[in-house]
């Protein structure tokens, strides 16, 4: 086996006495000491500090921003040349099916510096292949990636507090805007988003000083290092699809029931990989859809559970577990469309025991996002 | 008698023909959070190394095997209310089940707790 690949934060977990995995070939924190479930409410009740470094940051840099967001529209379905100065557009790369080959965050930053440039989030299992996507099929655009940098975030109801103690201006920043911040004269990438539910921020950071400013952050009684494990639970009470489970190369995002990330404009003219077969769909509906399982009992039903109405096989679940929030199971699955209403009675088979469950609406704990 | 441990990371004390089985600390710390155990039912024969039982986390599913072969006499409905009792007290209050043992002699193939201890 190769050696796992650390980030810029791994000795400060091992101090911190994290248990640490494998994760997409990096070395990652599972869990702290307070364990999953502490962890994840103290997320949803305070500051929860993530180290989100192993996911892939980048610069397209081209003659203008809109000249890299016309070049970007080629492969995804988003607004991007229409996207305001200073917002992030949740997209997904896509493949000639409309199938989802990674789902990513783009940005438009506003400051005049970088007016030549989008800044991207992708995830840590495509970013190679993302980035070497984009390099072949993005013309006059260069693919900067920042592999100096660390990112970490901050989430739950506490963060903007905790963070404005050291960055001053994040209090006023809205959902899903970026804004760059001097720290000691090292620049911070700073977004006002996250993969919780909950307000929040994710902050790129320059490896060398990486430590030491997330040890100031930790240092607030609000602030907990969170692992792997409570951010899995915590992404899926919210709803939110897991690249790998919930969304895959065989997955359009019409399947995912991720229009709204579809840019109005470019549901009338496509003009990107896999528009064709996405248009269509748009028009003419899906075969199955993603939606949320209301679980009888206590036992999680994991991701592979097959689901049945009568005898007929109608779907399977993508992900599946625990919710501490809302102190019972939670699951999302893709059903076929005619089971796929809200209140449907459907039967979850178990390691041989048969589980009753009804379709639902997603998220299982509400969001407190700052609009 | 004194308790013995099996490479699975399980406990197993026995009284007469009766033996009480649970997961040891190491095991309860490396699934951690429990949030459901389902337990196997009264009634149900094992051979040593079946599947008995699931202990589900959080984030997974952990299959616990009979550590000897038998039928399974008493299950601790207590972890049913109150699964986390696992993280709490497993080689003491979360035990899981009890079970009439057919062969004794399937003990020699455990391990004491030092040799259990070697092991981690």
């Amino acid at each position: 086996m190769s050696e796992l690949k650390k980030t810029p934060l791994y000795e400060l977990h091992l101090e911190l006495g994290a248990k640490m995995v494998e994760f997409t070939g990096y070395s990652m924190p599972v869990q702290y000491s307070l364990g999953v479930i502490k962890e994840h409410n103290h997320t949803r009740q305070k500051a929860g500090l993530f180290d989100v470094s192993h996911m892939g940051q980048a610069w397209l840099i081209g003659e203008s921003q809109s000249k890299v967001a016309n070049q970007l529209e080629k492969l995804l379905p988003a607004e991007i040349e229409g996207l305001a100065s200073g917002k992030q557009q949740y997209s997904q790369l896509l493949n000639e099916n409309g199938g989802v080959l990674d789902d990513l965050i783009v940005t438009k930053p506003a400051e005049e510096r970088y007016n030549d440039r989008l800044y991207m989030v992708v995830n840590a299992g495509c970013k190679d292949a993302d980035y070497a996507l984009m390099s072949e099929k993005l013309n006059g655009v260069k693919v900067l990636r920042l592999e100096d940098r660390a990112q970490i975030a901050l989430q739950g109801p506490k963060a903007v507090d905790c963070l404005a103690k050291i960055v001053s201006g994040v209090e006023n920043m809205k959902f899903m805007t970026f804004k760059c911040f001097s720290y000691n004269e090292h620049e911070l990438l700073i977004s006002r988003s996250g993969y919780t539910g909950e307000d929040g921020y994710e902050i790129s950071i320059p490896e060398n000083i990486a430590i030491e400013f997330t040890k100031k952050l930790l240092e607030m009684e609000d602030v907990e290092p969170i692992g792997l494990g409570a951010r899995d639970s915590l992404r899926l009470e919210a709803g939110l699809c897991l690249y790998g489970n919930d969304l895959n190369e065989t997955i359009s995002p019409i399947d995912a029931g991720l229009l709204w990330s579809i840019g109005k404009r470019r549901r009338t003219e496509g003009g990107f990989t896999g528009s064709e077969k996405i248009l269509k769909q748009i028009k003419s509906g899906v075969d199955k859809k993603r939606v949320g399982l209301n679980i009888e009992g206590k036992m999680p039903c994991r991701a592979g559970t097959e689901i049945f109405v009568g005898d007929k096989k109608v779907g399977i679940i993508t992900s599946g577990g625990f919710g501490p929030t809302v102190n019972r199971p939670v699951a999302m699955a893709y059903i076929d469309k005619e089971f796929s209403a809200i209140d449907t009675d459907v039967v979850l088979k178990v390691r041989n025991k048969e589980i009753i469950a009804k379709i639902c609406k997603m998220p299982f704990s509400k969001k407190t996002y700052v609009r | 008698m004194t308790k013995k441990y099996t490479k699975e990371h399980e406990w197993i004390e026995l009284k007469g023909d009766v033996a009480t089985v649970g997961i040891t600390n190491y095991a309860q710390e490396q699934i951690g959070d429990v949030v459901f155990v389902e337990l196997p039912e009264i009634g149900d024969s094992f051979s040593a190394g079946d599947n008995a039982c699931v202990i589900e986390s959080v984030k997974a599913a952990s299959d616990i095997y009979a550590p000897i072969s038998g039928e399974i006499v008493e299950v601790n409905e207590e972890l049913e209310a109150n699964s986390a009792l696992v993280n709490e007290d497993a080689e003491g209050s979360a035990w899981i089940f009890k079970m009439k043992i057919s062969d004794e002699s399937e003990l020699n193939d455990t391990l004491d707790e030092e040799a259990y201890k070697a092991i981690l």
